[in-house]
């Protein structure tokens, strides 16, 4: 069957009324809580899965995609009428959005960040249908050598390749590892590092540690830190709809920030980050009116907007293709695939095309209830946004324990919680980056069964990682990742690989 | 925001051996000889592959223990970012919330431990009284746990409270 076909059927799916119901829900949701200071949309996924735990696999992950797109739409809201941004892929937003908002032109900043998200949003999921069967293909060849390599690399960008530090990166990546062993062994069956302590023996649940790491670090850093000033909500002034010259001036920026956006996201280098600094600086160099550059320019708000959603579902393909998280959503989304014993993948695209199909449709129908959803609940949103600190960070705490309480009522789980929200607020205030840990914990296991399959066919010998002409060529690719860095960073150039952190999401 | 200028050379600028540097990378390398010693002592490995249960975690001990050497010098050096001085008191707060909860679960009940959490947090954050915000916390908590364990059917630890409905 042809891509289209596939795409149709999933269709059928997603326009079933319980499912539409449940992508309502999931937009909705996403929506309020991404657009929630200080949340972004790792931990908008990892507040919410709890919700999706009742649901069956199809009606949960539909819900689950929902809260995705809402979570960086509200993001991006966020950052637009307030200075700190909530995901740190919309700080480039923040810089013309937030200009924009203050000269009274926060309505068309809006509009013109959530229209260019769900044009990025459309093209980039119609990319993900077109490019995934192809990958599948490819990848289906695969074997366990060429899967270690390629989650090797996945390591290295995730960890090594951005940020301030490649000591910190790859830490924050071991320490991840490290946690990934904790329990019984997936090949023998022998327990590891469990302690005698019987709940360690299912090993640390994803969401347990995104949850504690973002929630609970994020808080006790917010509530430490001495001198915090209140953030001033821009008032949305006037019309909330876009002059015939905002949309000239949008449409370009639009399309440029999605073919920008997308490719980024669907390589395994993580972070959307990196779609949103290039998109910006393209949208400065190609601009006719650069001095509005830095004082709130339409195209530097337009653009970057695209790009992050672009690359938001960028990400979808190595994640749906091959089972390959690239950034601390897409690790926490993975967890809730496994929650139902389903492992992205080839293998899954042909097992239960149903459901692939249907979530890659139903990602395209949240797009389109975002787009509807939110320019008219504008204001609902904006009074969303100015909930006091207190009040607002000792919700999130009850939500993030509700979840913990609600998958496993217990003790011992409250107490890694508190320990792990306790190594948040540490990694934070050292520098350390949050996101590898989440994805060393989660593919950690993997690549080792992957690692150990390999040598199990091949008698042992460790050459039959390097065998393969693809296993070479991402295994160069993964040490050129953790060596170009630091060659740049002793250079004296480690500032611009600074800015592109992934720091959430 | 006023910004002073920075110094035209920062590298200049002595930097000295970051203390609490040091303890992290005690920390990594206590990690790693765990890992290395539980894998060590954890049973039976008599496996027939080369790669057993026992090799990843050696091999991550290993890396733990580089790591931890890398952090002392960058420590040494004073090569960790700058970090502002923090209050201490929001945390205690905030850590007796979640302690506190944890500990309540499982007699009183989600809404009453919850409620606690919610008080302490809001505390943290300098507001109070805590005699107004734990009711408050506890109302709210219980309208969660009627959503979620009668809605969604999470189960949600039961207390006194809860039993009334």
């Amino acid at each position: 069957m042809d891509t289209f076909a596939l795409l149709g059927h999933g269709f059928l799916v997603a326009f079933e009324l319980q499912n539409l119901f449940y992508a309502l829900i999931g937009v909705t949701l996403g929506t309020a809580v991404g657009v929630l200071p200080g949340i972004g949309p790792a931990l908008t996924v990892a507040l919410l899965l709890p919700v999706t735990y009742k649901l069956d696999p199809a009606g949960s992950l539909i819900m689950f995609s929902g809260i995705y797109y809402g979570g960086m739409y509200g993001g991006s809201t966020t950052s637009i009428l307030l200075n700190t941004p909530g995901e740190s892929a919309s700080i480039v937003t923040a810089l013309e959005g937030n200009k924009m908002a203050r000269k009274g032109r926060g309505g068309p900043a809006l509009a013109t960040a959530a229209i260019g998200s769900f044009v990025a949003g459309l093209i980039a999921t119609m990319g993900l249908a077109l490019i995934a069967p192809t990958i599948v293909k490819f990848a289906l060849s695969f074997g366990p050598a060429e899967y270690f390599a390629l989650m090797v690399l996945a390591f290295m960008t995730v960890s090594a390749a951005f940020g301030d530090s490649t000591l910190r990166g790859l830490t924050a990546l071991f320490i991840g590892l490290a946690l990934g062993l904790i329990g019984i062994d997936l090949q023998t069956g022998q327990a590891r590092l469990a302690f005698g302590i019987p709940d360690l023996l299912d090993g640390i649940e994803v969401t347990t540690l995104a949850v504690a790491l973002f929630a609970i670090g994020e808080t006790l850093s917010v509530a430490a830190a001495r001198n915090s000033s209140e953030d001033k909500v821009e008032p949305v002034k006037g019309s909330v709809w876009m002059s015939r010259e905002d949309w000239a001036r949008s449409w370009k920026p639009w399309l440029r920030g999605t073919f920008i956006g997308f490719p980024i996201g669907a390589m395994p280098a993580g972070g959307a980050e990196i779609g949103t600094f290039l998109s910006y600086s393209v949208e400065k160099q190609l601009t006719k009116k650069p001095e509005e550059f830095g004082n709130g320019a339409i195209e530097g708000v337009a653009g970057p907007e695209a790009a992050n959603n672009a690359s938001a579902a960028g990400t979808l393909v190595p994640l749906l293709t091959l089972g390959l998280p690239t950034t601390a959503t897409a690790a926490i989304m993975l967890a809730g695939f496994q929650q139902f014993g389903l492992q992205p993948g080839p293998l899954l695209f042909a097992t239960s095309p149903q459901l692939v199909w249907g979530l890659i449709a139903s990602l395209l129908v949240a797009n389109l209830m975002l787009l509807v959803l939110n320019l008219p609940l504008i204001g609902l949103w904006v009074r969303l946004l100015s909930v006091p600190k207190p009040w607002l960070y000792a919700g999130i705490l009850v939500f993030a324990t509700l979840g913990t309480i609600g998958a496993n009522p217990s003790t011992f789980e409250l107490g890694i919680l508190l320990a792990f929200g306790l190594m948040g607020y540490i990694l934070r205030r050292f520098g350390y980056p949050i996101a590898p840990v989440v994805v060393g914990l989660i593919l950690g296991p993997l690549a080792e069964q992957q690692l150990r399959r390999a040598m199990a066919i091949n008698q042992g010998d460790p050459m039959a990682l390097v065998s393969s002409p693809i296993a070479v060529v991402l295994l160069l690719l993964a040490l050129a990742a953790v060596v170009v860095p630091l060659v740049l960073r002793a250079r004296g150039k480690g500032k611009v690989l600074a800015q592109l952190a992934a720091d959430e999401d | 925001m006023n910004v002073e200028p920075v110094p035209e050379e920062p590298q200049r600028k002595e930097r000295r051996p970051d203390g609490a540097a040091f303890v992290i990378a005690a920390v990594l390398a206590i990690i790693a000889v765990v890992i290395a010693w539980s894998t060590a002592t954890g049973g039976n490995s008599a496996s027939y592959s080369r790669i057993g249960p026992n090799a990843f975690p050696y091999a991550i001990a290993g890396v733990l223990l580089v790591l931890s050497i890398w952090t002392a010098v960058e420590a040494w050096r004073g090569e960790f970012p700058e970090r502002e001085a923090e209050n201490v008191g929001p945390i205690i707060w905030i850590v007796a919330g979640l302690a506190g909860q944890m500990l309540l679960l499982k007699t009183t009940g989600f809404s009453i431990a919850t409620g606690v959490l919610f008080a302490l947090t809001a505390r943290g954050f300098g507001r109070g009284p805590l005699w107004m915000t734990v009711p408050l916390g506890i109302v709210i908590s219980l309208v969660i746990w009627v959503v979620f364990s009668k809605g969604l059917q999470l189960s949600l630890p039961a207390g006194p409270l809860e039993n009334l409905f």
